[in-house]
């Protein structure tokens, strides 16, 4: 039967360029590249490499980076699941943070850019009055050498990603019934959480960790808006030396990419000890009887922690939006001196090109993602036989392994075929990273689902495609559509693969806004990258509202 | 010969058997009880007769339908219908939809035999309510009607009465079985409640 | 000084004379005629706003005029496109490439060039090439000491300006030792974009230029005596760097981003490439109404922007009628124009035919325009290979 098929079709339409990509990357760093005359195969590149000024710091500075940004994330998210785990806050926490997820690394790294800036808004709303300042000091706060600032811009994305992946993991253990059972034997709420709940939860949630970790270690978007530049990470490095005019360093940027894999795997490899430690550090503590009563004053600042986070995120939007419609917004003003929409008026027939390839990949990208992934489970369905661990890693593997590492091979191998820059090769680029996060989403409800529905449907008579579409997907439409929107804003959000794929003759919102960046036009960047974080709101927005509409008069769905 | 019949059927998961060796007859209009303790394997004994029966579980022996076997036959073209302990209408659909889910395409005057159906179930006028809102043996009541305008040769009847209270359990169990045997439904129950097997008044077997 | 000028002059007559394969004006109809109802994948770098409405306008004016679909391919660095097309010829794709068209000189030129990237000669076979001022602005036909020979059509031009808001700096440092001076009598207030940029590079080697005893020695590639002559330069840059902005340890990725700084008054002076920056920066709202420019008392260096068509462009007719099209009066009006972009026009205009000159005519004066007097003289690119070398050397010096 051909829906048997799906599930390799998908495989390989799905591994295959990242194997291939992987390949095309790792020959050239050992010295084979025919085209340029390369043919040994060696380690010299990696020597060249090694020479280029400024590569340890770099190195340090990634890994440094990296697990900064991964612990602090994970600490929040976690914290804030101990902290207010059984309250109200807790059960909206998924409603509220999806569309936080929702809007794109590179609009919350500029509105945050400007935010922390000397001359940014927080420095703005206090000066000159508390401060003296009537001209911006002279402060590293954006692109310090450290690079805190792209920490803690990784950490408003990855934060509530984490702290999704926890609250949606909690239904996966008996949670509810665990903290009760915890708490009558008198334990305070945080360390019941902490003893009873997060040895099991973690288990749950480890993929998405290491997902963290490989995207902190990784990022060029952010990197480059928020990130130092001398040295940057190595990730940026690599992008910045493949694009070398004189192609002198094109090698080193492959080998450069290699490394970048290699640093990944050994930071994983490192968290799982870390893991073990803690673990066998912790376990006396989880038996010996200490309610922790203490822990509790810990909560109120974990939940706040959170909710600042949260905060944070849409003052960053806040503020792009403000910009997109300033005319005129000088330092030390908290607030645009003159309104106008002259900067959407200038940007608009600009912006529509970006905006259609933006709109037009996501909505594919989104269909087929959808359309393999259903089909995927329908399979599993029909066979009654969920697919096992291992396939959770294959779908996990385009975020585990760095984008720069396989999208550079992935880039060449497209050039090699002529497939560069033709919009077919940009949403396969898309779909890899899509189609992940649309199959997460979709697959609990779906495996949720009451088979007897569709036992009983066919009883009736109704032949399988009939119980698939009258029966199964209108069931599920509520979470088909946030899978849809889910992947539509994973797609609107997608810097590297949009610049590695599109060829640089199809450019996206983020393409545009992370290139404008590098200009000077707080105005026009705003306009793009408020329009890049409003569109998959608007996405999330009709993903709850048609449901609400269609299912109106329907209790059972509400 | 008609009726629905049951010969030397063996279900076991891996090495445990939970079905040793059932064989059965039943005629039309007759209704017959399986009981057994949970995990005995009731349910899978109905799975098996409907065509649903999960993949892990190992099946032999046949299953006739008026003289066709049908065992290897795909749930859809059994003609079989099911009913179970939750009523599972299709909280998308209206309840008119649900019974039209039931009625074969080719049917013609379906909403004269929707309406047909409502009334036969004391619920004339509710096609267009959304099934969420009504009570528990109005929506059981709904859902038989769904099962038997399908027009099955043989009905089955998993533990349909488990949720309801004593006293609408009796109306609903009058209900169903009247309406078996106005069509002359060959009809195995399996249930853990002997007054509900006293009531069929049919042949019991316990697992 | 004398000599150098010599020099320069005569590179510029030899790449005049230099043999121009025979694409006569008889076959331009027939070029118009391949060009009508073709993309062009213009390739230039994006980080600017009036540039890139500029190329807008002139999408809008091709299309309108040749039916060619302009497609603006914006670049965070140039050096991008250049690879791309290093790329398509490490894969084999000799036709049909990606690129159509690039905003190239300097380094990415010569790179392109000498490794016979380029499609041409045919800037001499544009119709519009023969009002282009080659005689009083050589850098239209040698580009950094490099004779462009036809290999790129010139569309652009740059002079190095430092741009100051006069309600905070009254008298700006106007040479380059002073300019150190300054800078330590007021730290931070300064800086110059990433040397990986063009601008930052540009910022360094301005300075060279003052610094060597000999500036002639710039015009040829940098060889044995390179460590010597650079010499006073990093002394000069070891001063400066700590009273730079962020203490010389962090810089703006572009010019633009020096002009965010300079608006947000975190500094007072900055670099820029093109003569009208406080004008255009002033009716856009971009700096402050008190913004102006002015130049060095020894000269600034002033080069030429061109645009160049890959060997293995996909639509080279349609790329060689934007090229003139861009040189054309209309076009370079506009460019001049101080509320577009505010670049010297590469053409003469008073050898325009009258409805030529009547674009110029148009345009009328501005506040923060300087006079063209004002910017004093004009000192030739050096040799890429310093620009190389300096970019390559502060790398090595100054990463972290």
């Amino acid at each position: 039967m051909a829906l048997g098929f799906v599930p390799y079709l998908t495989l390989a339409l799905f591994l295959g360029p990242v194997a291939a990509g992987l390949v095309f990357t790792l020959l050239p760093s050992f010295g084979y590249l025919p085209a340029l005359g390369e043919t040994q195969i060696g380690l010299r590149i990696f020597a060249r490499l090694f020479d280029q000024p400024g590569l340890a710091s770099s190195v340090a500075l990634t890994l440094g980076t990296g697990f900064a940004a991964s612990l602090v994330s994970l600490g929040l998210a976690l914290g804030f699941c101990a902290a207010a785990h059984g309250r109200p806050i807790f059960r909206s926490a998924e409603r509220l943070l999806a569309p936080l997820l929702a809007t794109p690394h590179a609009a919350i790294a500029l509105g945050f850019a400007f935010l922390i800036a000397p001359s940014g808004w927080l420095v703005r709303l206090v000066s000159p009055e508390f401060t003296g300042w009537t001209r911006p000091p002279d402060f590293a706060s954006v692109g310090d050498a450290a690079g805190v600032a792209l920490v803690l811009g990784l950490v408003l994305k990855e934060a509530p990603y984490l702290l999704l992946m926890a609250v949606a993991a909690h239904g996966q253990i008996a949670a509810t019934a665990t903290m009760a059972t915890a708490r009558t034997l008198g334990y305070s709420p945080f360390a019941a959480w902490l003893k009873a709940i997060l040895p099991q939860l973690y288990p749950q949630i480890r993929l998405p960790i290491y997902a963290v970790l490989a995207f902190s270690l990784s990022a060029v978007d952010v990197a480059l808006i928020l990130g130092p530049s001398n040295p940057p990470p190595l990730a940026v490095l690599a992008v910045r030396w493949a694009n070398d005019p004189l192609l002198d360093l094109f090698l080193p940027a492959m080998a450069a990419a290699s490394l970048q894999l290699l640093l990944v795997a050994v930071a994983i490899g490192i968290w799982r000890l870390g893991e073990a430690s803690v673990a066998r550090v912790a376990r006396p503590w989880l038996a010996d009887g200490t309610r922790g009563r203490a822990l509790e004053r810990v909560a109120p600042v974990a939940r706040a922690a959170l909710l600042a986070v949260a905060a944070i995120n849409a003052v960053c939007i806040a503020a792009m939006a403000l910009w997109s419609v300033a005319a005129a917004w000088r330092f030390p003003h908290a607030l645009p001196e003159r309104w106008s929409f002259d900067n959407w008026m200038r940007a608009a027939s600009r912006l529509a090109e970006p905006a259609l390839t933006t709109l037009s990949v996501a909505a594919a990208v989104t269909l087929a993602a959808l359309v393999l992934v259903c089909l995927c489970l329908e399979n599993e369905s029909r066979r009654q036989r969920a697919a096992g661990p291992s396939a959770l890693w294959a779908l996990y593997l385009p975020l585990l392994v760095p984008q720069i590492s396989f999208l550079l091979g992935a880039q060449s191998l497209l050039v090699r075929l002529g497939w560069d820059g033709t919009w077919g090769a940009l949403v396969w680029f898309h779909l890899l990273f899509v189609l992940p996060y649309v199959f997460l989403v979709l697959a609990d409800p779906w495996r949720a689902l009451d088979p007897r529905y569709a036992k009983l449907a066919a009883c009736l008579g109704a032949a399988p495609w009939r119980v698939f579409f009258a029966v199964r997907l209108p069931l599920l439409l509520r979470p088909l559509l946030v899978a849809a929107a889910v992947g539509f804003a994973v797609s609107i959000g997608l810097y590297l693969p949009t610049v590695l794929g599109g060829g640089g003759r199809l450019t996206s919102l983020a393409t545009e806004a992370v290139s404008l960046a590098s200009g000077g036009d707080r105005r026009i960047v705003g306009v793009y990258a408020f329009l890049q974080a409003l569109l998959p709101l608007l996405a999330f927005g009709l993903a709850l509202a048609i449901p609400a509409f269609a299912f109106r008069n329907r209790r059972g769905l509400r | 010969m008609s009726g629905l019949v049951f010969e030397h059927v063996r279900l076991a998961a891996g090495a445990r058997v939970l079905v040793a060796d059932f064989s059965l007859a039943l005629a039309p209009g007759e209704i017959a009880t399986v009981m057994g303790a949970s995990g005995s394997g009731k349910s899978s004994l109905l799975a098996y007769a409907c065509g649903t029966l999960a993949p892990g579980l190992a099946a032999s022996g046949s299953v006739r339908l008026d003289g066709i076997e049908i065992s290897g036959l795909p749930p859809e073209r059994r003609r079989i219908g099911i009913l179970f302990q939750d009523d599972l209408l299709f909280p998308h659909l209206s309840v008119g939809a649900n019974l039209g889910f039931g009625l074969r395409a080719d049917v013609k005057d379906r909403r004269a035999r929707i309406d047909q159906a409502l009334e036969a179930a004391g619920l004339a006028g509710f096609a267009a309510r959304d099934p969420a809102t009504l009570s528990g043996g109005q929506r059981q009541r709904v859902a038989l009607m769904r099962a038997l305008l399908a027009e099955p040769a043989a009905i089955l009847l998993d533990e349909p009465f488990g949720k309801l209270d004593a006293d609408l359990r009796a109306q609903m169990r009058d209900f169903v079985f009247a309406h078996v045997r106005e069509r002359k439904l060959p009809c195995l129950m399996v249930t853990h409640d002997s007054q509900d097997a006293a009531a069929a008044g049919g042949v019991v077997r316990t697992l | 000084m004398i000599l150098d000028r010599r020099t320069f002059l005569a590179l510029a007559a030899a790449a005049a004379a230099s043999p121009v394969r025979a694409q006569g004006l008889a076959s331009w109809s027939d070029t118009l005629a391949q060009a009508r109802g073709k993309p062009v994948f213009f390739n230039a770098w994006g980080g600017d706003e009036r540039t890139n409405a500029f190329v807008e306008w002139t999408a809008a004016r091709v299309r309108a005029e040749f039916g060619i679909d302009l497609r603006h391919v914006k670049l965070r660095d140039t050096a991008e496109a250049v690879q791309r097309v290093i790329a398509e010829k490490a894969a084999g794709r000799d036709a049909g490439g990606a690129v159509d068209l690039i905003w190239i000189n300097g380094p990415n030129f010569l790179a392109m060039k000498e490794r016979g990237l380029l499609f041409g000669p045919f800037a001499q076979t544009l119709p519009n090439f023969r009002y282009v001022d080659t005689a009083a602005k050589p850098s239209t036909i040698v580009d950094f000491t490099v004779p462009v020979e036809g290999y790129a059509a010139p569309w652009r031009m740059a002079q190095i300006v430092y741009v100051y808001d006069s309600a905070r700096l009254a008298n700006p440092p106007r040479s380059i030792p002073a300019l150190r001076d300054w800078a330590l009598a007021n730290p931070g207030r300064t800086t110059h974009p990433a040397v990986r940029n063009f601008l930052g590079a540009t910022f360094l080697k301005q300075a060279l230029f003052e610094l060597v005893p000999d500036p002639s020695v710039l015009q040829r590639a940098a060889g044995g005596d390179y460590e010597a002559t650079v010499a006073p330069l990093w002394r000069w840059y070891d001063a400066l760097r700590p009273a730079l902005w962020r203490q010389g340890r962090q810089f703006p990725d572009s010019g633009p981003a020096q002009r965010q700084l300079l608006n947000d008054g975190e500094i007072d002076l900055m670099v820029s490439f093109n003569p009208a920056e406080a004008a255009v920066s002033i009716a856009n709202e971009l700096l402050p109404k008190t913004a102006r420019v002015y130049t060095m008392a020894a000269g600034t260096i002033g080069n030429t922007s061109f645009v160049a068509i890959p060997y293995n462009a996909a639509n080279r007719a349609a790329a060689m009628v934007v090229s003139d099209f861009l040189m054309g009066p209309e076009a370079q009006a506009r460019m001049s124009d101080p509320r577009q972009l505010g670049n010297p026009s590469v053409l003469d205009i008073a050898r325009l035919p009258e409805d030529g000159r009547r674009f110029f005519a148009a345009i009328p004066p501005i506040a923060g325009m300087p006079a063209p007097a004002e910017l004093g003289r004009v000192l030739p690119e050096p040799h890429p290979s310093w620009m190389t070398r300096i970019a390559a050397d502060w790398e090595r010096r100054y990463t972290g």
